[in-house]
């Protein structure tokens, strides 16, 4: 397995972007609060987009007022010009603030206040996705008109599936102009006239089924948003475009489980048939291996040994732990075999499982280190 | 391997068991554990996944699921050796769409253009909350289910396991019909709509939580619970799982941990044992032991977080060999014992 040699990615001036992708529940906003963290000591001047931290790791990093803006972290022991800026992701603010920006203010608050939008702006469930990217783009016009940032670290958001934010913004963006909205627009106007037959097939059976004060919401959503549509497909369009340049850099994160592994596969997958610059694969949580090459069976022969004279014997009880250990260091090393067998391009960082939890910058560069490989 | 007799269990009211839990805490493997340990004999157990993993299938090492019941499993095996049966659905969007539409609306022609329209794709991908009233309103119709009904082959269900979707978004999932009843304020969605709330909101479903004892997940357990409560969703028990082995007692945990363990009395129990000692053996498992109490120690202060939201508790151990059929049965057998089925 080749390894992903962290430091000379972060290190490296041309990495603009780092995207932090995996399933739900891997460490991937500790992942790149790490990676960020370590960035900055390091000398870059980074911001890192989390979406939903712990609370104390919100709290040791200064963000758990969710205000939509990035904030310097304090306690940095940055080199040179290093900083750290973090902030939380507000998708409502920041969708609101998209509509205000393109929108004139009358027609603006039309959207922001028709029933359909806020519905929409507030649990569609590719809307977190879509908002995310989104503030990435901000960001990123930002760093590069400003000269604020020269690294952006992303968090991605613990979707259904790994894959969605990579689907989201197209999917929106695909809706806002596709068929079905000119339909709602307009129901008999223009070339579209040639179908009305089919087209009040289809408002009726609209009506039938979501009663006909919803669809009217809906319609004068769509109408209101009209004028908004080319540019929502614009920015889905930059953005992904964003996500293939060059200086933009995918790290998977996956914990050392079949689930974890397999959605690191599909990602993995995806992200080369997309042409998506994909930097590595962190394996987090491993558990640490044995120092001694005792075998589980062993183990467990001479504890049953023991326990038969002293059921409580504190010895058979260290043989058992081991014993366990073993096991599962054996099983998550075929797991992780399992995949590099079908994936042996794709260089891999394991970070070892803290015995505690992270919450402080102390945490951080903790996992830092162990990301780096740096005893 | 039951080593005590099953308890009565907890919640015999219940025909709908939602099983969620943060990402990472084995909630689906819960979700099959519990499904087995329904089906007694005579039961008829449905275990439904909405999130479009296919989990199911792998773990019961089967084909792919289609969006049709199927049968997968007994249930884990009584005292006398009978069970019943575990059925699995894999619920997707559209094709519940299209269900719901033939089986309501009789659309025919309008459904077909509705779909060339791309009314299909925006509701199960697009439009707020739709893709959820659909996933639900799938569960529901099995749960409600009529005796002898429509379809002669249908099989009607004694309880029915919702692997549901994670602790963050469950109270949305759950909650999506009383919001949609408010958007749709009149109409066919919006009475589906409300007796679906009816059912959710009643004792006759329970809102189970799957934990690890670790600070994110059971953080996000105590905010689910006060989520669920204050939308009126039954909240059902935790079940705490992937717990590490109970090797040690209380007394040698804190030895371990104090650095105080007697090593020569190690090392001669070692040889005693027939193990080949040296004192790199002796130190690499007197380290590991501490490791292990370590978090054995940060385990035991969450747990205390998680008695203090006083709902029945149930423990699963983490097995170090994985998860398949015969693990699944194993941890039915345990949630039956402690009274979870």
């Amino acid at each position: 397995m080749p390894v992903l040699d962290v430091d000379a990615l972060l290190d490296d001036r041309g990495t603009e972007i780092i995207v932090c992708c995996g399933s739900g529940g891997v460490g991937k906003t500790t992942t790149s609060a790490a990676l960020a963290l370590r960035a900055a000591e390091r000398g870059r001047k980074v911001v890192v987009l989390t979406i939903d931290p712990a609370r104390r790791l919100a709290q040791s990093m200064g963000i758990e007022k969710l205000d939509n803006t990035p904030r310097p972290v304090a306690g940095i022991e940055a080199s040179g010009d290093g900083a750290l800026d973090a902030m939380m992701l507000d998708m409502k603010r920041t969708f609101d603030e998209v509509v205000e920006s393109q929108a004139t203010p009358e027609k603006a608050k039309q959207i922001l206040e028709n029933p359909f939008y806020i519905a929409l702006s507030s649990s569609f469930a590719g809307t977190q996705e879509y908002m995310a990217m989104e503030k990435l783009g901000q960001l990123h016009r930002e760093a590069l008109g400003q000269g604020t940032y020269d690294l952006i670290v992303v968090d991605t958001p613990p979707s259904r599936s790994a894959l969605d934010f990579l689907d989201a913004p197209e999917r929106l963006s695909s809706f806002l102009d596709g068929r079905l909205i000119r339909l709602l627009v307009a129901p008999a106007r223009g070339p579209a006239r040639l179908m009305t037959a089919g087209l009040s097939v289809v408002t009726n059976a609209l009506g039938k089924i979501l009663g006909g004060q919803m669809l009217r919401d809906v319609q004068t959503f769509v109408t209101a948003l009209d004028t908004l549509f080319g540019s929502f497909r614009q920015r889905a369009e930059k953005t992904f475009a964003l996500l293939q340049a060059d200086g933009t850099a995918f790290i998977v994160v996956a914990a050392p489980e079949p689930d974890a592994l397999r959605e690191a596969a599909y990602f993995v997958d995806r992200l080369t048939d997309d042409d998506m610059p994909l930097a590595g694969l962190v394996i987090n949580r491993a558990s640490p291996s044995a120092r001694t090459e005792l075998s589980a069976e062993e183990a467990i022969a001479a504890a049953d040994r023991l326990r038969a004279q002293d059921s409580s014997s504190l010895t058979a009880g260290l043989l058992q732990l081991h014993a366990d250990r073993v096991r599962i260091v054996e099983r998550e090393q075929r797991l992780r075999e399992r995949f590099a067998a079908s994936h042996p391009q794709v260089p891999t960082t394991v970070v070892p499982a803290m015995a505690g939890d992270v919450h402080d910058l102390d945490g951080l560069r903790e996992i830092g280190r162990k990301l780096a490989d740096e005893e | 391997m039951t080593a005590y007799p099953d308890r009565s269990p907890d919640w015999p009211q219940v025909g709908l068991h939602v099983v969620t839990g943060k990402g990472g805490t084995g909630k689906s493997t819960v979700a099959a554990a519990l499904a087995l340990a329904l089906a007694t004999t005579g039961k008829n157990v449905l275990l439904c996944e909405v999130e479009g993993r296919q989990g199911i299938a792998k773990m019961f090492d089967v084909d792919p699921l289609p969006y049709e019941e199927r049968r997968i499993a007994k249930g884990a095996p009584d005292e006398s050796g009978r069970a019943g049966q575990v059925f699995a659905l894999h619920i997707d969007p559209e094709s519940a769409l299209l269900e719901y539409l033939a089986m309501y609306y009789r659309l025919g022609r309008a459904g077909r253009a509705l779909d060339r329209f791309g009314v299909i794709d925006f509701a199960t991908t697009i439009a707020p909350g739709v893709r959820d009233v659909l996933l639900t309103g799938k569960v529901y119709e099995a749960v409600q289910r009529p005796r002898g009904g429509r379809k002669k082959d249908q099989v009607q269900y004694d309880a029915v396991v919702l692997d549901a979707p994670p602790t963050g978004r469950i109270g949305q999932f759950l909650n999506v019909n009383s919001e949609l009843a408010g958007l749709a304020k009149v109409g066919p969605v919006k009475s589906q709509a409300d007796n679906i709330m009816n059912l959710l909101r009643s004792p006759r479903t329970a809102v189970h939580l799957v934990t690890i004892l670790e600070e994110m997940p059971v953080q996000e357990t105590s905010d689910a619970v006060a989520e669920l409560r204050a939308a009126g969703l039954p909240v059902g028990g935790v079940v705490v799982n992937l717990v590490r082995p109970q090797a040690l007692s209380a007394a040698s945990l804190a030895q371990v941990r104090d650095d105080a363990v007697d090593l020569t009395a190690i090392t001669s129990q070692l040889t005693r044992a027939k193990v080949d000692v040296d004192a790199e053996l002796v130190a690499s498992l007197v380290d590991e032991g501490r490791d292990h109490a370590v978090r054995r120690q940060l385990e035991d202060e969450q747990r205390a977080l998680v008695a203090a939201e006083d709902l029945p508790t149930y423990e699963l151990p983490r097995l170090a060999a994985g998860i398949d059929r015969g693990a699944l049965l194993e941890l039915a057998q345990l949630l039956r014992q402690q009274g979870l089925a």
